[in-house]
């Protein structure tokens, strides 16, 4: 397979005339006005999408977008243009605009420029969805379809969509580095309403990773509508959910969204930076139970929050946030680790060109630990099973969370019994992570449907969790 | 801004996409320039500026529907865009509710002349005067209250745009926009090191509308200070007062369930409700993209259809679902003019300017009424589902004892349905307040789940 960064580096410069001489000359411009630092973030962008609706093709979309952005930093300060437009002249208007964070006279600060080459890729290349024909796309939709309507026949409608996304980047900097990647990413989601007289549900899943078609090799088309289904037909049947404080046991996979929300937020620098997180000045002191260990890891294979390299062309790692429940470091783009004076944990992301760099998660979950996830739930007299979820929100400042469960029951007696609607989990990160009181051997990443919003910013993250008993978290059932 | 305008593009590629194949089609165009500063402890932290333009196209043909869009807008580029584009469209089914508005429903004012939607003193605002703004806006947050000791700072953001629509029928229309909002967040350290934090912004289409940045400064401190010593309280079932902010947040979920793209997929609880009474007589929500000078505001839609002021509820009487062509079609309606329109989407109906109408009570009096509620001043969390109209969101704010506000309170949890809620309303005070695109007063619902402890 072509190294990626290698074939990224190649399309800006066989496309746009973009090579060592012009960023070398872009930079220097930035740098004039007395900038520390300075990057171009080149992108190119193409989203395609199929919408699925009455068992046939609604529409069908193609977005193209291109740009650079052009950032240069002074302290802690920054300055910011970008240009859609990647004629030289354009982009020297943009390097002059950002160079004005600076304020010293204006003097040209030689830059050297140096392609380098990152070692593999966390995902594969070789044949984004982009590039398959739409055929076969829309079977993948049709059936999905079948599977959901005959799963059950309260099922009244399935509406669908395959999107997929091929990106390529490349990041110049003043230190010299200039590193490219491609990144794919698809999205498969299904949506389903069942419908029993004037009673209606609608669930939502989906599915998807920085890969190809061959997703629908390890999960089926069908599989992901079943699920749909599943879920709304249970929701026909939910009862009132409690309201009050209740011992919740956290199903693996997508509760990792709840570390992701409460806990993973207030570990990003920024946040630290400005002492406007709960976490501010407190490495190395205990934040958690000792059974939690949190890692941020953009490297597993396909995932749908990895990245071979960041936004700011520092190489993804595997970062452990807290250890045994001592909290061991915080996720640093360039500038929250100058002022740390720390390695970037290439964690520096953006949306697209257009939108500034913070440091933002990747693939997040907890380690699994030794329980067995069926001891954990004979363990609760009465609870609450929380096994998927449609979002959350968190207050970075304090690590006050809310999440939305979209799936619940009831556990009475060690026994998971009543499927509950409408339930919400309220607390406070810090407090629920010291509540952990058992961890399970059950390790599962969620599959690939997260985006993580930060400052109007979406960006596709993992999250990841095995099986987790919370002795309280306040439940905002209705039945009171 | 150079080059060809916003509507010469649109036109242009409309007359390509024409010559390449399309029978029905429309462009939309988007032109704009923006900044940012943000100030924080007093020090410049980001300064953006930078312009953008980007072009979307729609092409249906024997009811096959396709969206594309680009930021490459160089005459060669264009050309192949639109023969995609063409192409795109033999992948989607026919569908017979797809096409542009009828030549009728097209409007005949193609600006937005007298609708206020342009300031020129936004173009003209300096750099140095931006970055006072924030400074004086961070500062005054910090003078309010000693206990604020820090922020995540204050921000200016300005946008002048402009953007055209023009279509196969022969509709043409552009007009020009600004926009420019101010936002603080003040934070202060509550008992245990437990960090608690308020924001207050400010957003409109001109200059002299801005709140005075020492008042968006002050108004973030106090509610961060309020909340010092918030605590959590026992679950009960209480009156619950929402103040205007979260009036325009709870209306907001409500018109999602009004949409035509809802009503047709069967994914809102108003589903069979048209026409019903749904919620109090004090109860009226109007989309009026016609309120001169408002954000959300604008002469005709995402398709090019004359908007206009619809009565969603009417004294608690369900009026109108909001439709674009498609959806209109689709269940045998007109459309409302209500079509929201992407560069990147389809066209689909949405709000606009919505208005929470004011009652006749003063807040005061709304909270005097209660001998024991909660007043909420934030919300968290999307837990409303539209198609069962089930209600559920994290909240913060202050417990009500005698008419009185007692003391702060966090981490709770409100929950209801949404057509008992809006029964529920028993008082609307007038004290409507805007907020961006969205205005609203105080309002009291009679009773809630409030979950705690």
């Amino acid at each position: 397979m072509t190294n990626p960064g290698a074939a990224s580096l190649e399309f800006f410069a066989s496309r746009y005339n973009i090579d060592s001489v012009a960023m070398s000359s872009l930079l220097s411009i930035a740098l004039s006005r007395g900038g520390d630092f300075a990057e171009l973030f080149f992108e190119h962008r193409t989203n395609s999408a199929i919408q699925w609706e009455d068992q046939r093709v609604k529409s069908a979309s193609r977005n193209v977008a291109q740009g650079v952005g052009i950032r240069v930093v002074k302290g802690d300060a920054i300055g910011y243009a970008y240009t859609e437009s990647l004629e030289m002249e354009a982009m020297r208007r943009a390097a002059e605009t950002a160079s004005r964070i600076g304020t010293a006279d204006e003097r040209p600060v030689p830059v050297d420029a140096t392609p380098m080459l990152q070692a593999g890729s966390f995902y594969s290349t070789t044949d984004p969805l982009t590039d398959e024909p739409a055929a076969r796309k829309v079977a993948l939709m049709e059936r999905a379809d079948r599977a959901a309507r005959g799963y059950d026949p309260s099922i009244a409608r399935l509406d669908a969509s395959i999107g997929d996304e091929l990106k390529y980047v490349m990041v110049a900097r003043s230190d010299g580095k200039v590193v490219g990647d491609i990144q794919p990413l698809i999205r498969f989601n299904v949506s389903a309403l069942s419908q029993n007289g004037q009673s209606r549900q609608v669930a939502r899943t989906g599915g998807g990773g920085r890969l190809g078609i061959e997703y629908f090799d390890r999960v089926t088309p069908e599989e992901l509508a079943r699920e749909a289904a599943r879920q709304a037909v249970l929701q026909q049947g939910a009862i009132e959910a409690p309201a009050g404080t209740l011992p919740v046991v956290l199903a693996a996979g997508d509760s990792g969204v709840l570390l992701h929300e409460a806990v993973g937020h207030g570990l990003e620098a920024d946040f630290n930076r400005k002492g406007t997180s709960n976490y501010s000045g407190r490495v190395g002191q205990p934040v958690a139970s000792p059974l939690v260990t949190v890692v941020d890891d953009g490297t597993i294979a396909d995932s749908r929050g990895s990245i071979n390299v960041d936004d700011e062309g520092n190489p993804a790692t595997r970062n452990v946030l807290i250890e045994g429940g001592t909290l061991r470091g915080y996720l640093h783009d360039e500038v929250s680790a100058r002022h740390f004076g720390v390695t970037p944990s290439g964690s520096g992301r953006r949306q697209t060109f257009k939108d500034y760099i913070m440091p933002r998660m990747t693939n997040t979950f907890m380690l699994p630990g030794q329980s067995t996830p069926d001891e954990i739930i004979r363990g609760v007299d009465r609870g609450i099973y929380a096994v998927s979820y449609s979002g959350g929100q968190v207050n970075i400042s304090n690590g006050d969370f809310v999440f939305s469960v979209t799936e619940a029951y009831l556990i009475e007696g060690g026994k998971v019994t009543a499927p509950l609607k409408n339930v919400m989990l309220i607390g406070n990160g810090p407090e629920v992570l010291s509540r952990v009181t058992a961890v399970g051997n059950d390790y599962q990443l969620s599959d690939g449907r997260w985006t993580c919003g930060k400052d109007g910013q979406s960006v596709p993250v993992g999250v990841g969790m095995p099986t987790v008993l919370v002795s309280g978290i306040t439940v905002g059932g209705t039945k009171v | 801004m150079e080059g060809p305008g916003a509507l010469e593009i649109a036109r242009n590629v409309v007359s390509l996409a024409r010559r390449a194949g399309a029978e029905q089609c429309d462009a939309v165009v988007s032109m704009y320039t923006e900044s940012n500063v943000t100030v924080r402890l007093g020090e410049l932290e980001k300064l953006i500026e930078a312009g953008s333009m980007s072009l979307g196209l729609r092409v249906i043909s024997k009811g096959r529907t396709a969206v594309c869009s680009t930021s490459d807008l160089s005459p060669a580029s264009l050309e192949q865009f639109v023969r995609d584009a063409v192409d795109l469209a033999s992948i989607s089914e026919p569908d017979e509710f797809a096409g542009l508005p009828s030549p009728a429903e097209l409007s005949n004012v193609t600006n937005a002349d007298g609708l206020g939607l342009y300031d020129e003193q936004i173009e003209s605002l300096s750099t140095e005067r931006k970055v006072a703004m924030a400074r004086a806006c961070e500062g005054a947050a910090f003078a309010f209250d000693k206990r604020i000791n820090n922020s995540d700072g204050a921000s200016l953001s300005t946008r002048v745009g402009q953007f055209a629509l023009a279509n196969s029928l022969g509709f043409e229309g552009s007009y020009p926009s600004t926009s420019i909002s101010l936002m603080v967040e003040a934070i202060a350290d509550d008992e245990e090191g437990k960090k608690r934090n308020g924001y207050w912004y400010s957003a409109e289409r001109a200059l002299h509308r801005l709140l005075d940045p020492e008042e968006v400064g002050r108004v973030a401190a106090r509610r961060t200070v309020d909340q010092i010593g918030a605590r959590k309280m026992p679950t009960r079932q209480v009156p619950v007062v929402f103040e205007p902010m979260m009036t325009v947040a709870l209306a907001g979920d409500l018109v999602g369930c009004v949409s035509g793209s809802a009503l047709y997929r069967g994914a809102t609880f108003l589903a069979d409700r048209l026409g019903d009474t749904i919620g109090s007589p004090l109860v009226t929500i109007v989309d009026d993209p016609r309120l001169a000078g408002r954000l959300g505001a604008r002469p005709f839609d995402g398709e090019g259809v004359t908007t206009r002021r619809n009565d969603i509820i009417r004294e608690g009487q369900f009026s109108t679902f909001l439709f674009d062509c498609y959806t209109a079609r689709r269940t045998k309606n007109s459309t409302t003019g209500s079509a929201q329109r992407g560069i990147e989407t389809l066209p689909a109906p949405g709000v606009s300017t919505m208005v929470f109408e004011a009652g006749a009570d003063t807040p005061e009096a709304v909270v005097a009424g209660v001998s024991e509620g909660f007043y909420v001043t934030s919300l968290m969390g999307n837990g409303f589902n539209p198609t069962t109209g089930d209600y559920s969101r994290g909240a913060a704010g202050f417990w009500i004892e005698n008419g009185r506000l007692a003391f702060p309170v966090t981490e709770v949890n409100i929950s209801g349905q949404m057509e008992a809620m809006l029964r529920d309303v028993d008082m609307v005070a007038n004290d409507l307040t805007w907020f961006g695109s969205s205005a609203a007063p105080t309002i009291r619902v009679k009773s809630m789940t409030v979950a705690g402890t």
